[in-house]
This record gives C-alpha cells, structure tokens and sequence, in this order.
C-alpha cells in the first residue's frame, strides 16, 4: 500500500475545503442545535440558498461577486424567517419536520425545469462566476509536499476559508459567551422557565436561526465559489445529516467543537477509502466482499454506523466532558 | 401562628379582616382583579372563575383538591395558557391577552410545580439569566463586552447577595443539575427574585421539601411578602397554609366556592365539601401537573 | 407497467436526475458518490393516466453491458415502447456533445438503440419526434432531447423517453378522476407507512428517520423471495411480510430500540441514532443491492382494466385491497384487542399504564412488529408496482412525515387522514402545477397548514403548563 499517498490525501482533505464548508454548515447548526437546542433538519437548505443566490445573481442577473454574497446573506435571513415564522411557536419535532420539508422545496425548485433558465435545473449552474475572487489569487504556484497537495486554486480557497472560519468562530466565542448566548442556553434547557422570567423566546430563537443560517450560508458560499458551480443535489438531506455527524464528532455547544469535528470526519472519510480503496485494488480484500464500486458504500455505511455508535457512547463528543454535556439532559 | 413583623402584613391582614368572606369578594386595594376566565379542555370545564381578586401586599393561598383548576388559573393568569373568555388586569393592566414574558416584566413572576431549573447552566448564571434590561442580551451588543460589563458586575453582585440570602451562594458555580429537590425550589424563588417582581406566584411550593428545609422556605415566602411584594401560592400543605397565608381561595371544579381567613375558611360548609366530595376522585386520580 | 399512480417519490434527498424533467434518464449504477450519481431511473413519470411507456429497466443496461467494451467506451442507450408497451422499429436518435452532432441511431426490432462515447462530457439525444408512428408522441413534460452526462468511460448508461398517446389530449373531467384514484392509492401507501411511524411515535417518542427503510426492507424482501427464491409474488408477499416483521420489527426493536431505552437515551440523541441507522441501512441496502430500480418478475408489465375515465392494473387494484384490509385490521388491533387498548394507554402516559399492571416493553415489541408489517407492505406495494430501489424509503420518508404531521403527532386516526389528504393533494396538485414540482406543493401546503393549525388536522392542541 501507498501510505504516503494515503496520508498526502487525507492531511490534504483534513485542512481542505469540504472541511471548510462543513464547518461552517455545522457552526450554524451549533447554533441551532447545540445552544438554543433548536432541531434544524433544513441546514443543507441554507447552504443551498448561500450557494444558488451567488451563482445565480453573477450568472443571470450579472450582479458582482461582492454584491451578490452581500445578497446571499439577506436571502438567508429571509429564508430563516420563512422557516421560523410558523414553527418557532411548536414543539421542537415541528420545527424539524418543517425545516426538512423546506430544504426539500429549496433543492426541488433549484433542479426543476420549470425554472431551468435561471437555476440550471438538476445539472446546477457552472460557470466562471467566481472570476473576481479567484483573481486576488497571488498564488501561481500550488502546493505539493509529500504530505499536502493543493492545487493553486485550492490552496487559495483553503487560506481564505479559513480566515473566514477564524473570524466567524472569534464571533460566535464572543456572542455564546454573553448574556445573550446565557438566554440561548437557558432556552435550549427549558423554554418556559426563560419565559417565566421575562425573555421573549421567540425572538431569541429566531435571532439563533437566523445567525445560524447565515454561517450556514457562509458554507453554501464556499461551496460554490470553491468549484466554481452548484448543483441542486449536493444540498439534499444527506448534507445535513453530515453536518449534524461532523457537531456530535466535535460536540455541541462548545465554540470549536464543529471544527474539530469537520476535521476528523473528512480525515477518516477520505482515509478509510483510500485505505479500503488500495486494499481492495491489490487484492487484499476479495472482490466478492467489497469490489471497487462498493467502497464509497461501504464509506458511507461507517459513517451512519459512527454516528450511531457516537450519540449512544459518547454524545458529548470525543473530547467532551460527559457530565457538563450530555445531549437532551431531560430526556 | 406567627404574628405579622412587618407594617405591610400588618396593613393586609387589617384591610382583609374586614372583608365579608365570600367567594369573590371585591378587595379594598386589589393587585389582580379577574373576571369571568373560563378554560375549558375538550368537554371538561377546567377553569370557571367569575370573580376573583388578589389583595396588594398579601400572602394568598389558593386551595382546592385534585383537579379542581389551580394550576390552569395560574397559568391562565401568568399567560402560559389562553382562556376561552375572561379579562383580567394587574396593577390595572389588561394583561388577559399579553405572552408570558411580558407579563413576568411588568412585575407577575411565577414559578413552576416541577422546578424547572436551567440544568446545564450554573446557579449563578440561572440567577444572572433573570436579571431584566440586560444590555447585553441584545444580540447586537452581545460580541460587546465593554457595554455591558459593567452591568453583567452590577447583576452579579445582586444574585450572589440573593443566592447568600437563600443560603445557595456556596453552590454559585454549580450546575443546577447538581442542586437537590429542595435547593432547585429555593433557586427557582431566589430566580424570580431576579425579576424585581411585584407579586411572586409560587406553583406548590413545598412539594417534594424535605421538613427541614421547609422551615426556611416558609421564611423565606413570608420574608417576601415584608419586602413589600405580594404572594399567591397554590399549596396542597395545610399546615403551611395556616401557618402563612393571610387569605385563602378555595377552588373546585374549576370554580371558586370560599374565600376567607384561613382559620375560617376551614369551617366552611363549601369547603368540606369540595374536599369530601372529591375525596373519590383524589384516591383515583394522580397529581395534576 | 402501471402509471397511474404516481409514485410515492418524493423527490428524493438526492437524486441528480430525474425522469420528469425533460433531462435524461441516466442511470449510473456504478459511481456512487454519496449525493451525486444515483440510480435515477425511476421510472415514473406519473403523468394522470398518460400511459407511460417505459423501457425495461431491469433489462436493458443487462443487455448493454454485454456490448460495452469495457474501460474505453461508455454505452447509452434504451428501449423506445409505444404507448402499448409495444417496441418501436425505426424511430431516429440524434446525438449531439457540446459543438456538433455526432450520429444517428435507429432503433431495431425490439426497441433497442445504443450508441458508445469515448470521452466523458455531455451529451445530448434526440428523438426525431417525426419518425414516431402517428398517435404516438412524447408524454406531456418529457422533452423530446435528453442530457447525458458521462462521468467516467466503462459504463452503461439508460436513456428513457416516455410516449404516450400523443396528441390525444384528455379531458380535464377524466384526468381529475384518475388523479382522485391515483391519490388514494397514494394515500393509502402513505398510510400505512405513516401509521407505524405514529405508533412508534405514540408509544416511545421516537421520531424514527430510519422508518423509510422498513419500506425498503419490505420491497427488497419482496423482490428476495419472488425473484431470487422463485416464489410466486402472491405467496412471496405473506413470506416477506413475516420476515420483514421478524427483521425490521422484532430483531430491530430487541436489538437497537430496547437497549437504548434501557440505557435512558434521550429523545433527541435517539432521533439522532435513527439518522445514523437509516444511512447505514440504505447504503446497507445499496451495498447488496445494487442502485438499480428492479422489477418483480411477475406482472411486470400489465395491461390496465378501463373503468370509466379510469385506468387501473389489476395488480394494483389487488395490493390496495390487500393495503386496505391491512389498515383496517391494524385499526381494530388498535381499537379492540387488549393489547392495542393497552397501545393507547402506554401513549397516553406510560407510567400510568406501567402502574396499572401494562407491560410495556411487550407493548412496544407489538407495535414495532405492527410498524414493520405495515410499512414493509407499503413497500412491497410500490414494488409490485413500480419497482423496488434502495432509494424507497428515502423518497418516501418526507411524504411520510408530512402526512403524520399533518394528521397530527401521535395520532393514529390522524396519520390516516394526513396520508390520503397528501396523497390526493399530490396528484390533483398536478392538475395546475408542473408534474415535477408536485411534492414541493404538498410540503408547501404542509407548512401552511402548521400555520393555521400547528396541532395538525386531528391533533389535540397541547395544554401548556
């Protein structure tokens, strides 16, 4: 086996950018889920409309880049009052049911033909609508070590996501860690009690939807600009359930936990096929158990199994502390 | 039967004295006056109150057996439970209307028969968390810190004199999860506090006491009303109904049947019935929640 | 094959291409990148009682596989059937990349047409409409050229296109009625599904995400025993059955439910496990199964009965009676057996039912049973019909959901109601709304509703406090 290669790519994936992405889809979802203890099941929704809105303005309504990731930040927002209105009154299941549901329409509406002039239907939109970003690019040259390997383009997404990474988790410590983030938790614990002494809980949990969208959005962003393309079928259900994996990886409600947790979730993911990947091209493993087409599947089966086996084990997280954050205390 | 120690007990108990004891009797210097609230759930009438009004500065208790629709009234009253029709006012205020929250700042906090402490916040922050007029718990000041610093300093000096008043101060960096039954009650009180309420309604506040401490709750409740804030409490314990209140509600079926001096009231025809007459139920029935 | 009733698909967490638009059918089996390629040749296209024609999915890409020469080339190719599922001769494809066109392909005597690529990209098919024998067309929405992506040499590919009648247009009355009957068979599909889940619901509070599998798991055991083991489908049904309530109700209850409660996992964390569950099963599922769509061999492609304005395959009037029945019967379980008594009571306070002499492990254990036998023959139903993929209980979880959401958490009565309320509101949607876009109307409608009525249709408002 190759193990330099194998390590190359999965160092590479570790710090790349579907690391980045899924940062800053599960940020948001810290938000959500690990402060307010909101269940949003529509995350992929939100990184759809960072994604589509970006695209869609450069491409068919020639806004600028700059403009337009301005405009994605206000779709998102819309698109969490859309969601909130109506269900931040219910009981938490709704909320769930509701937020899949809309991710759903987001990515239905995104592939449908009906609105194939301006969304690209199922095929997305592909196009150099990132030209200005990838522009500031001063790196002509890419990176390439035994260890990490990064194409010029990449290597500038990686830095620059990132920074932004950096800079939207000094913001979140910040906020988490005042009495507004105090409400945020007191509502995740009991909503009626935060209620009983006054504090508007609707308008808190909408406040964390809405700043949760938006770093979701932030990742739909990346998302986009790092392949210079959407399609409507990276932002299904799947995505959110990813995210929801990469939190529990990292543990909720801590600042750092969702990085943490994206690092070691593209590590294993990419390691373990490329491990199994070599294993079963030298033979090591027989076709007849695993042939080449079936080790993604086999991949994904892990990653279900690991969820499984994380919430009922070690819910906090592998670094957490059991006793301060096991999930749904009540119960 | 302790004597009143402060001039507002003395000023209850005179105005109420006075009062002909009857079910919904007008209050000389009423804090809440409610009337007509009827709740009902599918075809069971839970609340029916015509008439009820809760005098300033007072302790009053709300009796009833199982069932009878004092917590729905509570949280009718408290806006965590919308009546079908009825209209009732605090301070003056129409608040039959108004959520929850807002009903808690105006000065009508309540607290909860199960306690419902913040389990994975610390006693200090459950206490700091009730505060009012936070400036940061805007969420655009929160990132902040130099705006409201001084404030969250102000706050907390305030809940750790409350939390030494309620002998909790050595568990201040505690989770709340960490408190016992009792402990949880008396920081749910000591958590209204916080508020700077005008009445305190206490959901049973002595379930699931153990006796020694119950002594100090009891203090503490009177402790609040000598504070100048009023009190209506539902309680099942008796002995502590005499012991503290100053007037007495007694519900059944949804409706108001007695009213009066707890001594009094005790005697009442209506009231023995109500318990008697529900003493079947209360065998069958699990406690209401 | 059958059409009218369109397919519990909801469009599904994620499959890139899709019938119903007028991009093409590809199918893809063997790059399987989490979100991207999927088996999307589904089939359906649902269009009110249209008769779909579409090619033999299973056998086709068996037959172009042997063509293919392997690594170098990537084949793609069908069956053109007219509306009477008879094959066409002759009828003209052009196909076209980017910059130019690239040949011509007439289909033979069977139907058949193939045509090989070297180089990955895009390409594009193109039915010579002119070349269909008169009275047969397009089916409304299907377009005329299909987009084929090639991702990589070696492959396979299927190219779908629908005809139908064509120019025959029908009348609104009739379309309305077979969409009624079409929406009540989708109701009902979704009713059993959604029953079980509600039980499960009712009784431990779970909000099982993996409840879509135990259709899959239905189909798929199905399929086992009619295609594998060679039973026929009317004794592979009760076989599956049994097993499915073995595998996805006793072993998945004793083995992974039981345990966790005992461990007191919360709810949430449990919903949590569930999510975990349903993606180790369904690419479990993918894993043994393969991503195609896969026919029974039974009554895979049968003449519909003509009621009226309303086509029907017998097959289809036979499992929805056989569906109807079920619901029927998991009704009076539910109403007058002890143990379904003893259901509601657990799901009405389970401590009090505990106190009163309830069992309530042994409860659950029965209602898991009754939400495997339900929603195993759920999938079986969309399998005699329409086929079995891996993808079924994917596609059908949010039409679930938003069914016993809409009927109300918890619900038994209510997940019934909720079923056949999305079912017909699917089908007749498509009376005013694009075909493809009939789910995102439903979900739409659920979420307006929880505005109105946030406790669903049936459900009991909640007593705060």
């Amino acid at each position: 086996m190759d193990f330099l290669f194998i390590i190359q790519q999965s160092l590479s994936s570790a710090i790349g950018v579907n690391t980045i992405i899924f940062a800053l889809a599960a940020i948001g979802l810290n938000m959500h889920f690990g402060y307010t203890g909101l269940l949003n099941f529509g995350q992929a929704g939100f990184l759809a409309v960072g994604a589509y809105t970006t695209a869609v303005l450069v491409v068919s309504f020639d806004f600028s880049l700059w403009a337009a990731l301005g405009m994605s930040v206000l779709a998102s927002v819309l698109f969490a009052l859309l969601l909130g209105v109506p269900t931040l009154r219910l009981r938490a299941d709704y909320l769930a049911i509701v937020t899949i549901a809309a991710a759903e329409i987001v990515r239905q509406i995104a592939r449908s033909a009906t609105f194939n002039d301006t969304l690209g239907g199922s095929d997305g939109i592909t196009g150099k609508f990132g030209k200005a970003y990838f522009d500031l690019n001063p790196f002509t040259e890419g990176l390439e070590t035994p260890i990490l390997r990064f194409s010029p383009n990449d290597l500038w997404v990686v830095i620059t996501g990132w920074l932004l990474v950096a800079a939207v988790l000094g913001f979140m410590w910040l906020i988490v860690n005042s009495p507004w983030g105090r409400v945020l938790k007191a509502i995740r614990e009991d909503e009626e009690a935060v209620r009983s002494i006054g504090k508007n809980v609707y308008l808190y949990k909408m406040q964390s939807l809405i700043l949760g969208g938006v770093i979701g959005s932030f990742g739909g962003a990346v998302y986009a600009l790092s392949r210079q393309s959407v399609q409507p079928d990276n932002y299904s259900t799947f995505l959110t359930f990813f995210a929801y994996t990469v939190l529990i990886l990292g543990g909720a409600a801590r600042v750092f936990s969702p990085v943490i947790g994206s690092i070691i979730f593209w590590f294993l993911l990419v390691f373990v096929e490329q491990v199994l990947r070599q294993a079963v091209e030298q033979n090591y493993i027989p076709d007849w158990l695993i042939n080449a087409n079936q080790v993604s599947q086999v991949r994904f089966m892990l990653v279900g199994l690991g969820l499984m086996l994380l919430m009922v084990f070690r819910p906090q997280g592998i670094f957490g502390d059991k006793k301060e954050l096991a999930l749904d205390a009540r119960a | 039967m302790h004597a009143p120690n402060s001039t507002y007990a003395a000023e209850a108990k005179k105005a109420l004295v006075a009062l002909d004891p009857r079910p919904g009797v007008d209050k000389p210097d009423p804090i809440i006056v409610a009337e007509g609230i009827k709740r009902t759930f599918g075809g069971l009438t839970a609340v029916d109150v015509t008439k009820m009004q809760v005098q300033r500065h007072s302790i009053t208790a709300l009796i009833g057996p199982n069932g009878a629709g004092k917590t729905t009234l509570f949280n009718l009253l408290t806006g965590f439970d919308r009546a079908q029709s009825g209209s009732w006012t605090f301070n003056g205020n129409e608040i039959s209307k108004t959520p929850p929250h807002k009903i808690a700042r105006q000065g009508m906090v309540r607290t909860f028969q199960l306690t419902k402490s913040l389990y994975r916040l610390t006693v200090m922050d459950n206490m700091r968390l009730a505060a009012t007029a936070q400036r940061g718990e805007s969420i655009f000041l929160s990132p902040l810190r130099f705006v409201w610093g001084s404030q969250e300093k102000e706050i907390t000096e305030r809940a750790e004199s409350l939390l030494e008043r309620f002998k909790l101060i050595d568990k201040k960096d505690d989770f709340a999860a960490a408190l016992s039954g009792g402990q949880r009650k008396l920081l749910e009180m000591a958590r209204a506090l916080m508020v700077n309420p005008e009445i305190v309604m206490l959901d049973e506040p002595m379930a699931g006491v153990n006796p020694a401490l119950k002594q100090s709750l009891l203090g503490h409740i009177r402790s609040l009303r000598d504070d100048g804030m009023t009190v209506l409490f539902v309680e099942h314990d008796m002995d502590m109904v005499r012991d503290i209140s100053d007037w007495v509600v007694v519900m059944a079926q949804g409706q108001i049947v007695a009213e009066g001096e707890p001594h009094e009231v005790m005697k009442d025809q209506a009231v023995i019935d109500a318990y008697l007459g529900a003493h079947h139920d209360m065998t069958l029935e699990t406690e209401d929640r | 094959m059958i059409t009218g009733w369109g397919l519990a698909r909801i469009p599904g967490i994620s499959y890139p291409l899709d019938v119903e638009e007028s991009h093409l059918i590809v199918r893809s089996v063997t790059k399987m990148k989490s979100t991207e390629n999927r088996s999307a040749n589904s089939l359906f296209t649902s269009l009110g009682r249209l008769l779909v024609i579409f090619t033999l999915a299973l056998l086709t890409p068996l037959l172009l596989s042997t063509q293919a020469s392997a690594e170098e080339v990537t084949t793609f190719g069908g069956t053109v059937l007219d509306s009477a599922k008879k094959p066409l001769e002759g009828v003209v494809l052009v196909v076209r990349d980017t910059t130019s066109e690239l040949g011509t392909v007439t289909t033979d005597a069977e139907g058949r047409w193939s045509y090989s690529v070297e180089k990955t990209g895009n390409y594009w098919v193109k039915l010579d409409v002119n070349t269909l024998p008169s009275g047969q067309g397009l089916t409304e929405g299907a377009g005329e050229e299909k987009k084929v992506i090639v991702f990589s040499l070696g492959k396979t590919l299927t190219v779908l296109f629908p005809i139908g009648e064509g120019a025959e247009r029908v009348s609104n009355f009739d379309r309305t009625m077979q969409l009624v009957v079409d929406g009540a068979i989708l109701g009902l599909v979704i009713a059993l599904a959604a029953l079980g889940l509600n039980l499960v619901f009712g009784t431990t509070g779970l909000t099982n995400f993996a409840h879509g599998e135990m259709l899959t798991l239905g189909g798929l055991l199905a399929y086992f025993f009619s295609a594998v083991v060679g039973l026929p489908v009317i004794a592979a049904i009760p076989v599956a059955i049994l097993a499915a309530a073995f595998i996805g109700g006793f072993l998945q209850d004793r083995f992974l439910w039981k345990p966790l409660r005992r461990r007191g996992t919360g709810l949430i964390a449990m919903l949590v496990v569930s999510i975990g569950f349903a993606i180790l099963v369904r690419y479990f599922f993918l894993f043994i199964f393969g991503g195609d769509t896969r026919q029974l061999p039974q009554y895979a492609g049968q003449e519909g009965l003509t009621f009226g304005p309303v086509s029907i395959t017998p097959k289809s009037i036979i499992t929805t009676s056989i569906g109807i029945i079920l619901l029927v019967l998991a009704t009076l379980w539910l109403l007058r057996t002890r143990m379904g008594k003893a259901s509601r009571a657990v799901a009405d306070n389970p401590a009090l039912a505990s106190a009163s002499g309830v069992e309530v492990e042994r409860v659950i254990r029965a209602v898991w049973i009754l939400s495997a036998i339900l929603a195993s023959y759920a999938g079986m139903m969309i399998t005699v019909n329409q086929g079995v993929s891996f993808l079924m209980g994917q596609d059908n979880l949010l039409l679930i959901f938003a069914a016993v959401t809409l009927g109300g958490l918890g619900t038994a009565n209510g997940a019934v109601v909720g079923s056949l309320v999305i079912g017909l509101f699917i089908q007749l949607s498509t009376l005013v709304i694009p075909t493809e876009l009939k789910y995102v109307g439903a979900l739409f409608v659920l979420i307006v509703i929880l505005l109105v009525r946030p406790q669903g249709i049936l459900g009991k408002k909640d007593r705060v406090g």
